[in-house]
């Protein structure tokens, strides 16, 4: 008779299960969506200060996990075979790594594929996602707060030289190589809805799939961003054989995201991200950082790089997290360089990714 | 004289079991108790994603259901348009995973046949060959097997070099290309004839059987019927005239326009689906016709009976019986595996309800929503094997 | 009588005799034999002079590393030396203790497997060190064979050993921090050492989840029966990659607030889940062939009902199902290319993705794939071999 055996064996060990089980206690600590927590105006300026949420688990830890694509030559791409990662979206990383934690190394590395990367987020499973995010109402409400856009890019189109088209009119029966999850997706819906143009999408969920699908020959053309698919062009085996059309078909502005509900994470990359802005339209780099912050008369330049002024406590973070942000990766138009820049394969104009100064659309709000 | 025993002494059946004793007791409380602790850990998980999900922004809810998708799907068996509600968008994704389930069971129970009798074949090659190839399917990895397929599909010649048969059905990479047959006036007519025949077969087989059952001649009331099934279309065929109209695929500047397509990725799924699958079907089927004793194989021919007679009136009749249950797994497999089509780019039911787990946000709803619909799929297939299953058990005395 | 032997008649004996027997013994299989025969033939010839001539197998010798171990980083890559060497000791000393067919099959496997990868590594230039670890390995198997004939090994402390292995091999493998054995992240785990893990792990952790859920559904109580009926029903009902999709988005939300898994351990909950309702299934079939008869001697003896159950139901029940616990192990195996797709980890298959990826192995599709199908074709094999010794020396089926 197994009559009683089994519910005994069961409760046993379901005990030992809920024994073993660590339930702490329920997260009153987190604040509720889209309510401010208390800024702590007069604590002092120990970078551990008492502001809770993600800033403190980040410094507790010390490291940083930042979502990353991880398959995009020159925004975030992981050398084959070895730990090296590089790019634009990995150099905004580090600088949040060296802001938080001082060290620009301490970055966890996460590749999300498009899909992936809005759970990752809003399961918290990344402290930020860095990783050519377009920046819309529905992602802003859903999946995080973004941070000021680093990249404004818009979306094209590549096709291969011998199909001879110019403008999207020219591709009307074409099969169209799209991945899943994107605003790609749906922008090449509405704008070929609009030009009356009918197209035969083929949707993949893997960036690579997508690529690989396209120069097989499976679709006529690719659409993404510009800069990747710039990016990925390099890639091929003749990248002279594909063409960019002259379209944009949208505006897609790529920025940092944290995830919602934490508003003092979200000031800390946020001026991150400014940081490197005015960095750049004061004229600070990384070689000459360290001296102005000894030696210049400049006030913006003095509270910005924490020689005077409190205003780093506020953040969070210690009095020269600027200085190590630059000193770490350098001020936005160094990372730009580095990366895209006219000594990379890529060679992607600055276009609208330019000081307002030069009349570009990067813009610092005072730092005071 | 000794005095007379005294009475054993009364044991009172009535007299109380301590509760820790007493075993109707002892498993009501047993149950509770192994309910209450599901219950709390349910509770504990429950609140845990509560909590969770408000401090995330997820939401719960099918409201978004019939709000606009904005994607396309790249291939469906009804019209959609990226302008459609996501509900439409989710059907899409059903209907496809139907179809390549219905059509994969099909396929691949006839192959599946076909390599479980080549298993028991007395050539050595066909047996060899068959039973290689049950090995190298069983040995792989299905989802391997898929890219594998896939990439030798993209490999064919590009729409320009297309393989072309006969000048209406090309091959290329991007699809197999077939003519479609479109409906003239007439071809409702030719469609009730052609089922008013297969109901005469029908008919005229099941007298033929209930005779054969009694032992009556039949008259050959099976054959009339075959032919009947054959005859009869064929005749209204020619007296409408042949009621339809070829769409032929013509090609345009990028593709091919018109007529039906079977794109490779439905092709590399159903394909690969189908030759895994049909290596397990046969071992079953294997091992459904060799779990026949001998015996009854002799004792059929002892009484006279051909061996076409023996398979279909001894053989295969005990062979189903051990056959069924493990087929129905089969089918069950094969349709759940058809959910690996994401990786080589088919919108099937986990593709489609990714894509929309991203757009909307709402991974946990969408999750709860396909894991259902899976679950459903699944509960509907073993219950229309077990009802068959039944049907050709053996009523034990 | 004096007369001659004849010889018996040549087409009736010898290799003609078998040719006419096998292959041509009516004109409808001569048929098939000729053309089976061609378009073999014809097959054969097209793979093998692609294999030799046309593919690009420098592909597979280039990324060796990332195939077997991912991004695991080299320096500490030690430490997977370290559990494939405890590993072999173990199979070696198994395999002379236990005996039988089958765990000689697997131990000789794994001393073979060792050394085809020593050689693979040789050609692949991945260091001299690899290949003199791999072979060392190998030895290893085998010395340990020869010492466990000679010397008396506790059996108790061999199967303890055996249980031990996995979770500390896995701790050795994250590592704990600090100077002597700092973390590895998971996420840097991949390649054939992912996959090995995912499936061990999962069929390891299952396993006693399994056993429950099969007591659980015979059980006389109707409160366990539908619980445990409902939980095996639902899961064999669903994809594995909706509960591996479940298991990476939803997990951490199940967890109390701000506890973080891994990837990988995310995609080994839901493996373990998964399987734990295969081995219920497949363990409720051994308690079924138990007869009745046992637990009426076993209760006529004294025992309760625990104790039947842990003394004569379960040792008979389960080690009537070990071939098809084999059998779902191998399934597990082929399963665990699922979670490149449904958890974005590389494990071979995603790591095979990866390769392809890079552009001077554009175009390499065949070989990788072909590479990878054959590394699960000789592992699986090897295991649905030593699944059948195991089965014919049990005699299951035949008692």
């Amino acid at each position: 008779m197994t009559t009683r055996a089994p519910f005994r064996v069961g409760l046993a060990v379901v005990a030992l299960i809920l024994a073993a089980c660590d339930t702490s206690p329920s997260p009153s600590r987190s604040a509720a969506p889209g309510q401010p927590t208390a800024t702590p105006a007069a604590s002092p300026a120990a970078s551990r200060a008492p502001i809770g949420g993600r800033l403190a688990t980040v410094q507790s830890r010390r490291q940083l996990i930042c979502g990353v694509n991880g398959g995009l030559p020159g925004f975030s791409f992981l050398e084959e075979g070895t730990a090296n990662w590089s790019g634009f979206d990995v150099d905004f990383c580090r600088a949040v790594a060296a802001a938080v934690l001082g060290d620009p190394a301490a970055v966890e590395f996460r590749a999300l594929s498009a899909d992936d990367r809005g759970p990752a987020l809003q399961t918290g499973e990344v402290d930020v996602l860095i990783r050519n995010t377009t920046w819309t109402v529905t992602r802003d409400t859903s999946w995080g707060l973004f941070a000021p856009t680093t990249f404004y890019d818009g979306q094209g189109m590549m096709v291969t030289r011998e199909t001879g088209a110019d403008s999207l009119e020219d591709l009307a029966g074409a099969t169209i190589c799209v991945q899943s999850g994107t605003t790609t997706e749906l922008n090449l819906t509405d704008k070929m809805r609009e030009l009356g143009v009918t197209f035969s999408p083929q949707v993949f969920g893997d960036i690579d799939a997508t690529y690989d699908a396209y120069t097989a020959g499976r679709c006529d053309a690719v659409t993404s961003d510009r800069s990747q698919l710039v990016a990925r062009r390099t890639a091929f085996t003749t990248p002279a054989d594909h063409v960019l059309l002259d379209v944009v078909m949208s505006k897609e502005p790529l920025g940092p995201v944290t995830p919602l509900g934490d508003d003092p994470w979200f000031n800390v990359v946020k001026w991150v991200v400014f940081a490197t802005f005015e960095a750049e339209e004061q004229g600070i780099t990384k070689t000459n950082v360290g001296q102005m912050r000894d030696t210049s008369t400049n006030p913006v330049v003095r509270r910005l790089l924490g020689a005077e002024g409190e205003l780093a406590a506020n953040l969070g973070l210690e009095a020269d997290w600027v200085v190590d942000v630059i000193g770490a990766v350098g001020n936005y138009g160094e990372i730009y360089d580095r990366n895209l820049g006219p000594t990379t394969p890529f060679n992607l104009e600055r276009g609208p990714n330019r000081q307002w100064t030069d009349g570009g659309l990067l813009y610092a709000p005072p730092y005071r | 004289m000794t005095p007379a025993p005294a009475s054993p002494p009364r044991t009172d059946r009535h007299a109380a079991v301590p509760p820790w004793r007493n075993v109707r007791l002892l498993r009501i409380a047993g149950q509770i108790v192994v309910v209450l602790i599901v219950a709390i850990i349910a509770l504990v998980l429950w609140t845990n994603l509560a909590t969770s999900m408000a401090r995330s922004g997820l939401t719960f809810g099918f409201g978004f259901l019939n709000t606009t998708a904005g994607f396309e799907i790249a291939e469906g068996p009804i019209p959609y348009r990226a302008t459609d509600a996501y509900g439409r968008a989710f059907a899409v994704g059903l209907l496809n995973t139907l179809v390549v389930s219905v059509a994969g069971i099909l396929l691949a129970t006839i192959l599946g046949v076909i390599v479980g009798v080549a298993r028991l074949s007395g050539n050595w090659l066909v047996n060899r060959v068959a039973a290689g190839y049950v090995e190298l399917m069983r040995n792989t990895p299905l989802l391997v097997q898929l890219v594998l397929l896939y990439a030798v599909f993209l490999q064919l010649p590009s729409v320009a070099n297309s393989i072309s048969l006969g000048g209406s059905v090309f091959l290329n990479q991007r699809g197999l290309f077939l003519p479609r047959p479109l409906a003239e006036p007439g071809f409702g007519l030719w469609l009730t004839l052609l089922v008013a025949a297969f109901v005469v077969a029908l008919a005229a087989r099941v007298t033929a059987s209930r005779l054969e059952g009694v032992g009556r001649p039949t008259y050959r009331l099976g054959t009339i019927g075959i032919v009947a099934l054959v005859a009869i279309p064929a005749v209204g065929w020619v007296a409408l005239g042949a009621p339809v109209r070829l769409d032929l695929p013509v090609q345009q500047r990028f593709n091919f326009v018109g007529g039906v397509v079977l794109s490779p990725e439905f092709t590399a799924l159903l394909l690969g689906l189908v030759v895994y699958t049909a290596a397990f079907i046969g071992e079953v089927v294997r091992g459904g016709i060799q779990s026949v004793r001998r015996g009854q194989l002799e004792a059929a021919y002892a009484v006279g009976l051909r061996p076409m007679q023996t398979l279909r009136l001894v053989v295969f009749p005990q062979a189903l019986r051990v056959i069924v249950p493990p087929l129905t797994s089969q089918y069950l497999n094969l349709a759940k595996n058809s959910s690996l089509a994401i990786a080589i780019g088919f919108p099937d039911l986990f593709s489609v309800t990714r894509t929309m787990a991203n757009q909307t946000g709402q991974s946990v709803s969408v999750i709860v929503l396909v894991m259902g619909t899976y679950l459903a799929l699944s509960l509907v297939t073993s219950l229309f094997m077990n009802l068959y299953n039944r049907r050709v058990q053996v009523l034990e005395r | 009588m004096s007369g001659e032997r004849l010889a018996p008649p040549v087409t009736l004996v010898g290799p003609i005799g078998w040719l006419r027997q096998n292959l041509f013994s009516t004109w409808y299989n001569a048929l098939l034999t000729v053309l089976v025969g061609a378009v073999l033939a014809g097959l054969t010839i097209q793979v093998v002079q692609w294999t030799v001539a046309e593919a690009r197998w420098g592909v597979v010798t280039a990324n060796l590393r990332l195939f077997l171990i991912g991004l695991y980083p080299i320096e500490e890559a030690w430490r997977i030396g370290l559990s494939l060497a405890s590993l072999s000791v173990l199979a070696g000393l198994s395999a002379a203790v236990y005996g039988g067919a089958a765990v000689r099959t697997l131990a000789s496997s794994l001393g073979a497997g060792q050394a085809i990868l020593a050689g693979l590594a040789a050609v692949s230039g991945l260091g001299p060190a690899v290949t003199l670890v791999l072979l060392l390995d190998a030895a290893l198997v085998w010395t340990a064979f020869l010492v466990g004939l000679r010397r008396p090994v506790a059996r108790r402390a061999l199967a303890l050993a055996w249980l031990a292995l996995v979770p500390i091999s896995v701790i050795l493998l994250q590592g704990v921090g600090g100077a002597v054995l700092p973390v590895v992240s998971t996420n840097l785990w991949g390649g054939l050492l992912l996959t090995f893990l995912l499936a061990i792990v999962g069929i390891v952790a299952s396993f006693p989840f399994g056993v429950l859920l099969a007591l659980g559904r015979r059980s006389d109580l109707p409160a366990v029966r539908f619980l445990s009926t409902a939980y095996i029903e639902l899961v064999r009902g669903v994809p594995l990659v909706t509960i591996l999709f479940m298991a990476a988005i939803m997990l951490p939300l199940f967890l109390p607030g701000g506890v973080r898994i891994d990837q990988v351990y995310r995609a080994m909950a839901g493996i373990t889940l998964f399987s734990a309702a295969y081995v219920a299934e497949n363990v409720r079939g051994g308690l079924q062939a138990i007869p009745t008869g046992q637990i009426e001697a076993a209760h006529a003896i004294g025992l309760n009902a625990v104790q039947t159950n842990l003394y004569i139901v379960l040792p008979q029940a389960l080690r009537s199902v070990i071939p098809a616990n084999v059998g779902l192990f191998i399934s597990l195996l082929k399963d665990t290319t699922l979670v490149s797709i449904a958890a974005g980890l590389l494990e071979l298959l995603g790591i095979g993705r990866a390769v392809l990826a890079q552009p001077q192995w554009f175009g390499a599709h065949l070989e990788v794939y072909a590479f990878i199908a054959a590394v699960f074709f000789i592992l699986c094999y090897t295991m649905s071999q030593a699944s059948y010794r195991l089965e014919t020396a049990l005699g299951v089926g035949t008692r």
